[in-house]
Parts: C-alpha cells; structure tokens; sequence
C-alpha cells in the first residue's frame, strides 16, 4: 500500500486506496464480531419495525444467551420466497430463523430447508392456536414451521352506502351477488385485488372454497395432485368474477389493483364495499389523523363477515399470516434458534405484535385481551373470521399453481365461467409436468 | 468488446500483404488482449455451458431428487408454447419501434449537436442526460407519471381514468416511451461519431454544385456514415432485444407484457424450473448470436469503422 501510494500520487489513487481499505475493515469487522454472544439472524417481511422490537425484547430476556439481528425481506410475498429460496437452496448457514408466508411452508420443508420440530417440542407451537395456522405450518404430519401471526380478510363498507343501498352486509345470507347489485344501485365500488400478483390467487381461492370446493387437494402427491378447479365451485368463483369486472361496479384499474389501491377506491367519492385485511383499521385511522384522507371516513366505516358465494352458505375467507421457520443449515438450529421461536411466538408477544404491527395474533386467546379489544373493535371478527378461514393450497408446487391460476383468470373481466376453470385445469397439470411455460 | 478490437485482423476483402512489422503488431495485439479473453471465458464460458447441459433436465432447484434428463424436451416444450412466442413478438415489437424511432430521434440530435454554434457543452450535456439516469430510476419515473393516483399525464391531457397498465399496447407504450426517452441519447452519441468522419470538404463542394440542404443529407452525409448508423442499429437492436428493467418495473409482465429476458427470469428465478428456464436463456442467446450474425455477414456491419480507421 505505502509503494503503490509514493509511486502513484492522485487523487483517484488515494480514492480507491481509501475504499480498499474500508472494504477490508469491514471485512474483518464481519469475521470479528461473533465473539461474544452468539448472533441469530431473523429474515423478516417488512412491517412497522414491530418484528425488530421482538428480536431486541427477545434478545434482552435471553439474558445474553443469544442476539437476534434482523434482515428484511422485500416487500413483495413472492419475491421474498426468491430470496429465500435461493439462499437455502445455496445452504445458507447464516440463516437461522426465517418468516415465511404460509403458502410457501410446504416447498421449502420439502426440500429440506427446513429444520421440522420433534413432538417433544410441536406441542407448544400448536397448542391454542388456529387450526389453519397449524395446517400450514405442517407438512407430511411434522410440524416445520411456528405459527406467529394469523391474516385474514373481511368485508370492509362505508355504512353510508350500505344504508342507501338498503343492504345489511353482515346479514348471514349477504353474498358476492347481492354486494355487487347494491354498489350498482348505488354507483358505487366493490373493491377486489385484481392485479396479476398473490392477492388475485388470494381472491380467486377464497372464491372457489367459499363456494365449497378446492383447487387441489391430495397435495402430498406433489406434481401427481388432483386438480379440482374444474368444477361447480370453480365456475361459482368465475361467474362472480366476470360479473364484477364486466360491470360499472368495478375499479377502473381493476385489473392493476393491489390491497392499497383497493383501500384508496374505498376512500374516493365511489367508494362502497372492499375485501381486505384486517390492516386496514389502523391504516384509515392513521391517514384520517394525518389529513391524508377526509376525517369522516373511520366512522363511516363499517366491517362485516367475509361474504359468501351461494346463499345459506356462509363465506371462506382467505388465510394469511406468518409462520416462523428454522433454518436447516444453521449452526443454532437445535439450540437457541428453537428458544428464540418460542420467546417471539409466546401468546404475550404475539399480543405485543398485534397493538405494535396491526397484525392478528395466531392465537385466539389474545383476541379477548382487553387491550386488544380496545385498539381494535372488531377484534372478535376478525377472531371468528380466523377461524373459518380455509388455506390455500397447500402444495409444494404452490408458486407453480398460483402462477397458473393468475395466468388463466387474468386480467378479471376476462374470466369465462364456461372456460375459464377447464382451461386452467388442463394449464396447471401440464405447468407441473414441465410441458408448459408458465 | 473482443469482437471489435479483432475485426481489422479479420477483414477479408483486398487484404494487402502483411509485413513483418505488422505481423508482430498483430501478435503483441494478441498478447495484450489474451489476459481479458481468459477472464471473458471464465464468466461468460463456463455459465453459458453450464446453462447448456441444465437445459437438458427436468429439474427444479426446489425438488433436487426429482431431477431427470429429459434430452431436448425443453427447448420443444418452449418452442411450441405460444406464451413463447407471445414474448418472442412483444420483444420483436418493443425493439422493431424503439430502434426505428430512436434512429430518427437521434439523428436529429446529433446534427444539432454536430452544429450547435454556441453553447455547445450546455446542449450536449442536456441531450445526454437521460441515458446518465439508472434504468430502473427512470423506469420508475415513468411509471409513476403515467400511474392513476401519483399520475400527471392523464392529468395533462385530460384523460380522466384510463389506466394505463391495464391493457397490452398502452403498457407497451409507456414502456416504449421510457425506452426512446432513456436511450436515444446513446444513439445519437454513436451518430455524433459518425457525423464527425464525414469530411467537410464533401458537403462543401455539393453546395458549390447548387444541392440543397436535404440532398447534401441524403446523398453525401448518410452515404458517408452508414458505417456508424449500422453500428448504431446494431448495438441497440441488441440491447432492446434484451429488454428487462422497464417490463419489471412497470407491469411485472402483465398484460401480455412479457419479453424473453423476463420469460426467461420468471422460469430460473421465481418458479425455480432450472432446466426449464435455462432452455429459454439459451434461445434468447442463440435469437442475440443471430441478430449479430445478420448485421455483421448480412448487412456487412464494419465494427472496426466506428474507430474511423478506414
């Protein structure tokens, strides 16, 4: 460094030698910084910094047996899996724990990424939980991933219009049918997510198994399931589609929205009805407060079971959340990875998550918390909603499948009941028989 | 690079007796550009066969047991697969408007580069400027201006609600617009070369001989830089055939909005179909080898006249 730096003199040498050396000091403060505490690394979706405060708290209570450091994720579900995947797939060793969406449990525990709990230690992660994040968390009758939050969708509507449109949207028999009749007697909106991303699968399932049927089933078959789109279910869910998005009840970008885009619809001036998570409480109240939206919409806002299919026959909402997994790689994976996943999913922090993020416990006993029921007044649906909730499919070729079902129903006002689902029928086994590009 | 700096060597027409001086010039040319060869075989040899012998499985990154050797299968999956060749004309259409506009765009700019009197660097720095810009920053831009909250496009022309990215051609459009907007000033950088080897003096002596301003365009300049203009086409054509940022960035391929690169990254990447996909890259390098092919045996594309070493 000395003889290159008398022999060169310029500003653009002494730059570079600047960098080299920074480069190098870091390098080394990587490889020196372990020797102390252990660190375990948590891959996270972004949230409000409410996953970071648990790390920290976690961490505190451990009592310096470990530090939990957090990475986070892209934004995007299906391009957090990417990330995951390709780091697990190259045995990532510096991944310990991981949040993972539900509908990407079983690929990952199939390919041996994840590191399954011993029934010595399921017991406390199932325990008092729901049974939906209990179902995606398991695969092949082990337990592979923690549940750690629970997501669900319900009918968000601007009592102002169900008022006009003389409809009660928590009646048992509202459906699909009558939500969109009375946004057109009202020229008002039903606002969906149409985009041609998870949240149009998301619709598009909770559709089918509204109507009582599946997508697939006999999943464990891997790429030999059965696919059951094709079915009476399966057209239900393509006839509320198309009807939807043929008519002026629709978003004008229906086809490119997403579940904020949907919530902006609901706060315009056409704004009626909308299927949405439960974040949507706290996001209203927020911009209300801010100014951003008008100070009268949280009140008008009411909320209502998710709506059903076929009359008498209640509604399916979506499923949704995260799971914790361990990773299979990773030095801790037996020891303080399983104490970390046990200290952040505790029902009293789960119930910290839930007032900190906005996101639902995966445990109904924090639904009644008083303090709880306080920051969110329709808790007990949401609660109830949970428990009805009816999983998407759980395969390990779920991107594969998904991908199929976007492609074939998309964009919505495409949608032919008469086609639609024998088509994507025929699409999805030949995607997973590599005779198709998807 | 190799490819232009070896071309001289390698001109076939007229070739006049080589000297000894000559000879060892071209071997401490060789020489010198042996070290950059190797390192070129390491990172673009190896994947490329790599991806070669992938493409013969049926394999997926998440399912590795499952993996079987499935001989040409892929490519015949991909080559009867009309999203395939969806793609294939989406890429076609994006780099056949592109190019096409961007040529004539370009031009224009770099004769008023070429001529701008006073000025000069201001002018050139302002044309410049968007190809200074991050593709995905300005994929981004675009995308924002056209979209139907943060938009001000509708706006503008009083568009009320229509939603851009919702349907095919109107999403190819801003996604063409953002790319003549990003790349014309790279065209019009390699015609600025050009303009700048046309002598003088020819363009002087057609005045003398009464042409007008068009005829000396036509007849004199653009005969005397269809060198750099065919580089110019060449070089874009391959770039816009490989289109990926402004696809993800705007529509993350819906609508029928797909190129080959994205194809190609959604099969490898998000669906983890390894054999798959690299069936796909390796026909979108074969559609790259044979553009360049065309150009350079077709057209007769001289790579060593963009130096002006006639």
């Amino acid at each position: 460094m000395e003889r290159t730096r008398k022999r060169y003199r310029g500003p653009a040498r002494h730059a570079r030698g600047a960098v080299a050396l920074a480069l190098l000091a870091s390098g080394l403060a990587a490889c020196g910084g372990s020797g102390g505490t252990p660190t375990l690394r948590w891959y996270i979706n972004p949230d409000d910094g409410g996953q970071a405060k648990l790390a920290a708290s976690c961490s505190a209570a451990s009592g310096g047996r470990y530090k939990i450091e957090t990475s986070v994720l892209p934004t995007d579900a299906t391009q957090q899996r990417e990330q995951l995947v390709r780091r697990l797939a190259a045995k990532d060793g510096g991944l310990d724990i991981m949040s993972l969406d539900p509908v990407f449990v079983p690929e990952a525990a199939d390919a041996g990424f994840l590191r399954p709990f011993p029934a010595s230690e399921a017991g406390q992660f199932t325990q008092g939980v729901f049974p939906a994040a209990v179902q995606s968390s398991t695969w092949k009758g082990r337990l592979v991933a923690a549940p750690f939050w629970a997501n669900t969708q319900i009918l968000w509507y601007r009592k102002s219009v169900a008022q006009k449109a003389g409809v009660n949207p928590n009646a048992p028999d509202f459906t699909w049918d009558k939500m969109i009749d009375a946004a057109l007697r009202t020229n008002t909106t039903v606002g969906v997510q149409g985009n041609k991303y998870e949240g149009y699968m998301v619709w598009v399932n909770a559709l089918v198994e509204s109507a009582g049927g599946h997508v697939m089933t006999q999943v464990e078959k891997g790429s030999d399931a059965s696919i059951d789109i094709d079915s009476p279910a399966g057209k239900a869910a393509a006839t509320i589609i198309s009807k939807l998005a043929r008519s002026k009840a629709a978003s004008p970008s229906l086809s490119t929205d997403d579940e904020e885009k949907a919530r902006s619809l609901l706060n315009g001036s056409r704004g009626g009805f909308m299927v949405n998570w439960g974040y949507i409480w706290r996001a209203e109240n927020g911009d209300a407060k801010d100014g951003v939206i008008d100070k009268s919409i949280p009140g008008d806002l009411g909320w209502a079971p998710y709506p059903g299919v076929n009359a008498g026959q209640k509604g399916k909402p979506p499923f949704g959340g995260i799971e914790l997994g361990i990773g299979n790689f990773g030095k801790y994976k037996d020891t303080l990875a399983v104490d970390a996943v046990k200290c952040i999913t505790s029902a009293e922090n789960q119930k910290k998550y839930m007032i900190d993020s906005g996101n639902p416990a995966a445990r109904p006993e924090v639904f009644s918390d008083p303090e709880v029921v306080k920051e969110f007044p329709m808790a007990g649906l949401i609660r109830d909603s949970i428990d009805a909730a009816a999983p998407r499919p759980l395969t390990p070729y779920y991107t594969d499948v998904s991908g199929a079902i976007q492609s074939r129903w998309h964009p919505p006002a495409s949608v032919n009941p008469d086609t639609t689902p024998h088509k994507t029928d025929v699409f999805i086994h030949q995607v997973l028989r590599d005779q198709a590009l998807l | 690079m190799t490819a232009v700096e070896s071309a001289p060597a390698a001109r076939a027409k007229g070739r006049p007796e080589i000297s000894d001086r000559g000879r060892s010039e071209r071997r401490l040319g060789l020489l010198l550009s042996a070290p950059a060869v190797v390192v070129m075989l390491l990172v673009t040899a190896y994947p490329l066969v790599n991806a070669v012998y992938l493409s013969l499985f049926s394999y997926r990154l998440t399912a590795p047991d499952d993996k079987r050797f499935v001989g040409l299968g892929n490519y015949a999956t991909a080559l009867t697969d009309p999203l395939f060749w969806q793609d294939v004309l989406t890429t076609f259409a994006v780099t056949l408007v592109t190019v096409a506009i961007e040529l004539v765009i370009g031009f224009g700019f770099a004769l008023v580069m070429h001529k701008v009197v006073f000025g000069k660097r201001t002018v050139r720095t302002a044309i410049l400027l968007p190809y200074g810009i991050v593709t995905v920053i300005s994929a981004f831009a675009w995308r924002f201006a056209f979209d139907l909250d943060s938009g001000f496009v509708n706006h503008w022309f009083g568009l009320g609600d229509y939603a851009w990215f919702s349907g095919r051609w109107s999403s190819l459009t801003v996604i063409i617009l953002s790319e003549i907007w990003k790349t014309t000033p790279f065209v019009s950088l390699l015609l600025l070369a050009g303009l700048a080897q046309v002598p003088g003096e020819l363009s002087e002596a057609a005045t003398v001989d009464g042409a007008t301003a068009w005829q000396r365009l036509r007849r004199v300049t653009i005969p005397n830089m269809k060198a750099a203009i065919m580089v110019a086409v060449l070089f874009r054509t391959l770039d816009a055939w490989r289109i990926f940022d402004n696809v993800f960035v705007m529509t993350k391929g819906q609508q029928n909005t797909e190129t080959l690169s994205f194809l190609t990254y959604r099969q490898t990447i998000t669906r983890t179909a390894i054999g798959l996909g690299d069936a796909v890259g390796v026909l979108l390098f074969l559609s790259v080898v044979l553009i360049a092919a065309v150009f350079i045996k077709g057209f007769r594309v001289d790579l060593s006249q963009v130096r002006g070493d006639r």
